[in-house]
C-alpha cells in the first residue's frame, strides 16, 4: 500500500530525466590572456550586462576590463571582526564579572589584561569564518552545481588551460548571430551554444521516492536510534569512563570486605574523647549530688541571642516559646510543667544544666544535641524568660 | 605590481612551454594514478608508528596516566613537550602560506599548499596532547565556557584557557584558509576526472566553482584578508603557548623573553620539519622539478636566521639570570647546563645553534643530503629544547627535599612515536588525495600568464 501511495505521488509531481532545454548563453574560448582582456573590454563596452569571463586563475586587469566595481567584502570582515571583539569582551565580562564572581589570585573579578588574548582570538575567528561564509554563500552564491555551464566542454577548458567568455540569452541586447560573429572577430578558438537543462513534468519515476530508497532511509534511522541509545546509556559508562562513580574510598554505613568485623568505619580506641565533648561529671546522678558550678558565660546580647536560638530549636517544642509548658506537641507527648514555677526559679543554674544534660522523667538527655556552651546560653535565656513573667516592681520604675 | 616569474624558470619541465594543461597533468598525477611501491612503503612505516602510538594511548586511557613517567615535581613532561613541539611545527606552514604571501614571495607557490596541510596536521597532532594529558579526555568539554549544571564558568585569567581558544582558532582558521585555496583546484580536478565517485566528491567540495571573474574578484580579496588575519594569529598562538610557562613563577620559565623566543623557535622547528617532509616527498612523488633546490636553499636561509635568533635567546636567558642577581634563577640555569640533564642541554645547543651555522656556506645550503641531515638535527634539537625548558626547570624547584629525576616510560615513547605516525600518515594520505601544489596559483605566476597590454587605467 505504501508503495502505491509513493507511486501516486511520483506520477503527480515528479520530473523526468534531464533534457536539453532553451538556449542559456553563447560562449567562446580564447587562448591568450591578451585576447580575453580585449574581448572582455569589447563586450562590456558594447553594453552587454549579463556576461561573465571565466579563467583558470585570477588575472590582473580583468576587473577593469569587465568594468566591475571594487568588491565590498572587506567590510564584512571588518564588521565581523569588531563583533568578535565585542562579543568576547561582553562574554568574559558577564561570566566572571556579573554571573559568577570568583576570587582568583586576589585580582579584580573582571580584568581587561587577561581578557585580551581571548578577545583577539575571537576577533580573528569570527572575522575569518564570516568572510568565508559570505564569500561562498552571499557574494559568489555558491554552491551552484545546477548551473548550465557545468560539465560542458567549455567548462572543462576554463578550469584548466583556456579563457572563456559568455553572454547570457537573458541579456536585453542578446542576438545569437551577432554575438557569434563578434566572438569570431575577436579571435575565439571555439564558440559554443550553452543550453539550459530542463525536465519534463509528469508521470515518471524519481529515485528519491523509490520504495527501496525510503526503506533504506527508515532502516538507517532505526539503526542510528539504536546505536545512539546504546552509546548514551551503556557505552559511555563502560570502563574507563566511570565518571568518578567508583572511587577508592569508604562510604558511611557501607560494608567492609577488608575488616573481619564487616564494619567500614573503625571504632575509636576505648576512652577516646572527641574534641569539645568532655564527658559530664554527674552523668546519671541524683540532683542532690550535683556540685554547684556557676554559669561560665557572661550575660551579653550575643549570648542571649544564641540562647534564644537554641531554646527555640530544642526546648520550645515541648516547653513552649515562653517556657509556660504550652507545648506545640500537645497530645503527642505529655505536657511538661511550666518553667516559671517557684521550684525552677529557685534552682541554681547548675541544676538546670543537670536536667538538660541528664534528662528528667520523660525528658531525654540533650547532651548529644546541644553543645556545652549552648546549654549554658539557654540557661541565661531561660532566666530572661522567667524574669519577664515574674518581674519585680523595680523593673517598672521609669528612668 | 610587476610579475617576474623567477619561480617558474627553475622548473625545467615547464620552461618555455607555459602550457597550463601540463601543469595540471604534473600536479594531478599522484591523485589520478595508482600508488607506487614507494608510497606503500612510506605509508606502511608511518601507519605502523601510528598503531604503536594508538596502543600506548589506549592503555593510557584504560589504566590512567600513571603509566607515564610524570612524577612530583615533574608534573609536565612528554605530554606538554610534544604539544609545544607539534604546535611549533605548524607555524612554518602559516608563515609560508600567509606571511610570505603578504610579502609577495613568489617562490612560496611551490610549497605553500603542502606547508598549509602540514600546519593543519601538526595542529591536529598537537591538540591531542593537552586533551590526553587531562587524564580523562572524555571530560574535555569542561574546557569550554558553556552554561553547565555546575553553574561555573572557566577561569579566564588562566593561560591554559587562552591556549584552548588560541589553538582551536588557529586550527579553524588554518583549515578554512587551506580549503578556500583548494576550491579552484578541486574544480579543476572535477572537470578532469572520469571516475564517477571522484566526480561526485569533487563536485560537492568544489561547490560549483567555475572560475568566474566575478567570483575571483571577491575570492582574491578574501584570500588577502585571510592571510592578513593569519599573520598576527600565528604570532599570537605561540605567544600564548609561551604564556603557559612565562605566567607561572617557576625559575627558568618566568621570563619576558619567552614570547618572541618561542615564536622564533616555532618558525625554526617548523621550517626544519617542512624541509624534512619536502625532501622525502619530492623523492617519493618525483617532484624534484616543482620543489626545487632553489626553494630548499631559501628555506635553509630562514633556518639559519631563526636558528641564530634562538641561539641569541639561549644566551640572553643566561645573561638575565646573572644580571637579575636572583640566586634561584641563577641556579636554575646553571643546573640546566651542568646539572643531571646537561646532556639534553648540549644536544639542544649543538643541534639548534651550531649545526645550522653550516648554512652560511652556499655549497652546503644547496646540498640535499647534508641539508637533510641538518634539518633532522634541527627537529631533534627543537624537541630537546622543550624537554630542557620543561623538565630541567621542574625537576629541581624551590624545595630541595622534593627534587627528583624524570624518566620516560615506554608508553611516553610509544605515544611520541605515534604522534609522528599520525602526522606522517596524514601527510602521505593528503599527498595522494589532493593536489600538493596550488595549480591555480602556479599558473598565475608562469610566464605569459598575465596580460601584457593594459587598458583604460588598469594597473
Amino acid at each position: 500500500m505504501f508503495g502505491r501511495i509513493l507511486n501516486k505521488i511520483d506520477e503527480e509531481f515528479l520530473k523526468s530525466e534531464p533534457r536539453k532545454g532553451e538556449l542559456f548563453a553563447v560562449s567562446a574560448l580564447f587562448d591568450t590572456p591578451d585576447q580575453i582582456i580585449t574581448s572582455a573590454e569589447k563586450v562590456s563596452g558594447s553594453g552587454y550586462r549579463r556576461f561573465d569571463v571565466l579563467t583558470p586563475y585570477p588575472m590582473h586587469g580583468l576587473d577593469n576590463a569587465m568594468r566591475l566595481r571594487e568588491t565590498k567584502i572587506g567590510w564584512v570582515g571588518l564588521l565581523a571582526g569588531m563583533s568578535g571583539t565585542t562579543l568576547a569582551f561582553l562574554m568574559i565580562w558577564w561570566m566572571v564579572g556579573i554571573d559568577y564572581k570568583n576570587v582568583i589570585g586576589g585580582k579584580p573579578f573582571f580584568n581587561i589584561a587577561p581578557s585580551i588574548p581571548i578577545m583577539f582570538e575571537l576577533t580573528v575567528l569570527l572575522s575569518a569564518l564570516t568572510l568565508v561564509a559570505f564569500l561562498i554563500a552571499v557574494f559568489n552564491k555558491l554552491p551552484s552545481n545546477a548551473n548550465p555551464l557545468m560539465a560542458t566542454e567549455f567548462m572543462k577548458h576554463v578550469t584548466s588551460d583556456k579563457f572563456g567568455i559568455y553572454i547570457e540569452a537573458k541579456d536585453p541586447k542578446f542576438n545569437q548571430n551577432e554575438i557569434k560573429s563578434l566572438f569570431s572577430s575577436l579571435g575565439a578558438s571555439e564558440v559554443y551554444d550553452i543550453n539550459e537543462v530542463s525536465y519534463d513534468e509528469g508521470k515518471t519515476k524519481n529515485p528519491i521516492l523509490d520504495f527501496k530508497f525510503v526503506g533504506n532511509l527508515i532502516g538507517v534511522g532505526i539503526v542510528t536510534a539504536i546505536l545512539s541509545y546504546f552509546t548514551l546509556n551503556y557505552l559511555l559508562f563502560l570502563p574507563p569512563f566511570n565518571w568518578m562513580h567508583h572511587q577508592a574510598k569508604v562510604l558511611p554505613q557501607s560494608e567492609s570486605k577488608f575488616f573481619n568485623d564487616g564494619f567500614s568505619m573503625r571504632k575509636p580506641v576505648e576512652g577516646t574523647v572527641a574534641r569539645g565533648f568532655i564527658p559530664y561529671e554527674f552523668k546519671g546522678m541524683h540532683d542532690s549530688l550535683v556540685v554547684e558550678t556557676p554559669n561560665p558565660l557572661p550575660v551579653t546580647k550575643e549570648i542571649l541571642e544564641k540562647g534564644k536560638k537554641n531554646f527555640d530549636i530544642y526546648c520550645s517544642p515541648c516547653h513552649g516559646y515562653y517556657g509556660k509548658g504550652d507545648s506545640r506537641l500537645r497530645g503527642q507527648f505529655p505536657v511538661p510543667p511550666t518553667l516559671h514555677s517557684e521550684k525552677v526559679r529557685s534552682w541554681k543554674d547548675a541544676n538546670i544544666y543537670h536536667v538538660i544534660t541528664n534528662g528528667q522523667n520523660v525528658m531525654p538527655s540533650y547532651e548529644k544535641q546541644i553543645s556545652r556552651d549552648d546549654r549554658w546560653a539557654i540557661i541565661h535565656y531561660l532566666r530572661v524568660l522567667q524574669r519577664s513573667q515574674n518581674a519585680p516592681d523595680s523593673d517598672f520604675e521609669g528612668k | 605590481m610587476s610579475l617576474d616569474a623567477t619561480f617558474t624558470r627553475e622548473i625545467p619541465l615547464l620552461e618555455g612551454k607555459s602550457s597550463f594543461k601540463e601543469i595540471d597533468d604534473v600536479i594531478a598525477k599522484p591523485v589520478e594514478s595508482k600508488p607506487t611501491i614507494k608510497w606503500w612503503i612510506a605509508i606502511g612505516i608511518s601507519s605502523t608508528a601510528l598503531l604503536i602510538g594508538a596502543v600506548c594511548l589506549g592503555l593510557t586511557f584504560w589504566y590512567g596516566i600513571g603509566l607515564w613517567g610524570n612524577n612530583q615535581p615533574v608534573g609536565w613532561a612528554f605530554d606538554i613537550i610534544n604539544f609545544v613541539f607539534w604546535i611549533g611545527i605548524g607555524h612554518a606552514g602559516t608563515l609560508i602560506s600567509a606571511i610570505l604571501f603578504l610579502f609577495r614571495q613568489k617562490w612560496r607557490t611551490g610549497i605553500a599548499r603542502f606547508a598549509e596541510a602540514m600546519t593543519i596536521f601538526a595542529v591536529m597532532t598537537a591538540g591531542l596532547f593537552p586533551a590526553i594529558h587531562t587524564g580523562r579526555p572524555w571530560l574535555d568539554g569542561y574546557l569550554l565556557p558553556y552554561p553547565n549544571q555546575h553553574n561555573l564558568w572557566v577561569n579566564f585569567t588562566s593561560p591554559l584557557l587562552w591556549d584552548v581558544f588560541a589553538v582551536s582558532t588557529y586550527f579553524t582558521v588554518s583549515f578554512v584558509f587551506w580549503y578556500v585555496g583548494l576550491i579552484p583546484d578541486l574544480a579543476t580536478l572535477r572537470d578532469r576526472t572520469t571516475s564517477g565517485i571522484k566526480k561526485f566528491v569533487y563536485t560537492i567540495f568544489s561547490l560549483g566553482w567555475r572560475g568566474s571573474n566575478r567570483h575571483w574578484q571577491h575570492y582574491e580579496r578574501v584570500y588577502l584578508i585571510l592571510a592578513g588575519l593569519s599573520t598576527p594569529l600565528v604570532l599570537s598562538v605561540h605567544t600564548i603557548v609561551s604564556f603557559d610557562f612565562a605566567v607561572s613563577v617557576i625559575p627558568g620559565w618566568h621570563t619576558t623573553i619567552f614570547p618572541p623566543y618561542f615564536v622564533a623557535g616555532a618558525i625554526f622547528s617548523g621550517f626544519g620539519m617542512v624541509s624534512t617532509v619536502l625532501i622525502i616527498v619530492r623523492k617519493v612523488f618525483d617532484m624534484e622539478h616543482i620543489i626545487t633546490v632553489n626553494t630548499l636553499e631559501k628555506m635553509n636561509k630562514i633556518l639559519l636566521a631563526t636558528g641564530t635568533m634562538v641561539g641569541y635567546a639561549y644566551g640572553m636567558e643566561f645573561f638575565i639570570a646573572w644580571y637579575s642577581g636572583n640566586p634561584v634563577e641563577q641556579f636554575a640555569f646553571i643546573n640546566r647546563a651542568f646539572g643531571p640533564y646537561a646532556w639534553a642541554y648540549w644536544i639542544m645547543i649543538s643541534c639548534n645553534v651550531l649545526f645550522p651555522q653550516l648554512f652560511w656556506f652556499k655549497k652546503i645550503r644547496r646540498n640535499i643530503p647534508i641539508t637533510f641531515v641538518i634539518v633532522i638535527l634541527v627537529n631533534v634539537g627543537m624537541w630537546f629544547e622543550r624537554f630542557v625548558i620543561i623538565v630541567t626547570s621542574l625537576h629541581r624547584d624551590y624545595l630541595p627535599t622534593s627534587w627528583a629525576m624524570y624518566y620516560p616510560t615506554m608508553y611516553d615513547i610509544g605515544i611520541l612515536l605515534g604522534s609522528f605516525g599520525l602526522f606522517f600518515t596524514l601527510i602521505i594520505l593528503f599527498a595522494r588525495t589532493l593536489p600538493v601544489v596550488s595549480m591555480a596559483e602556479l599558473k598565475a605566476v608562469t610566464e605569459n600568464a598575465q596580460p601584457k597590454i593594459h587598458h583604460n587605467g588598469s594597473e
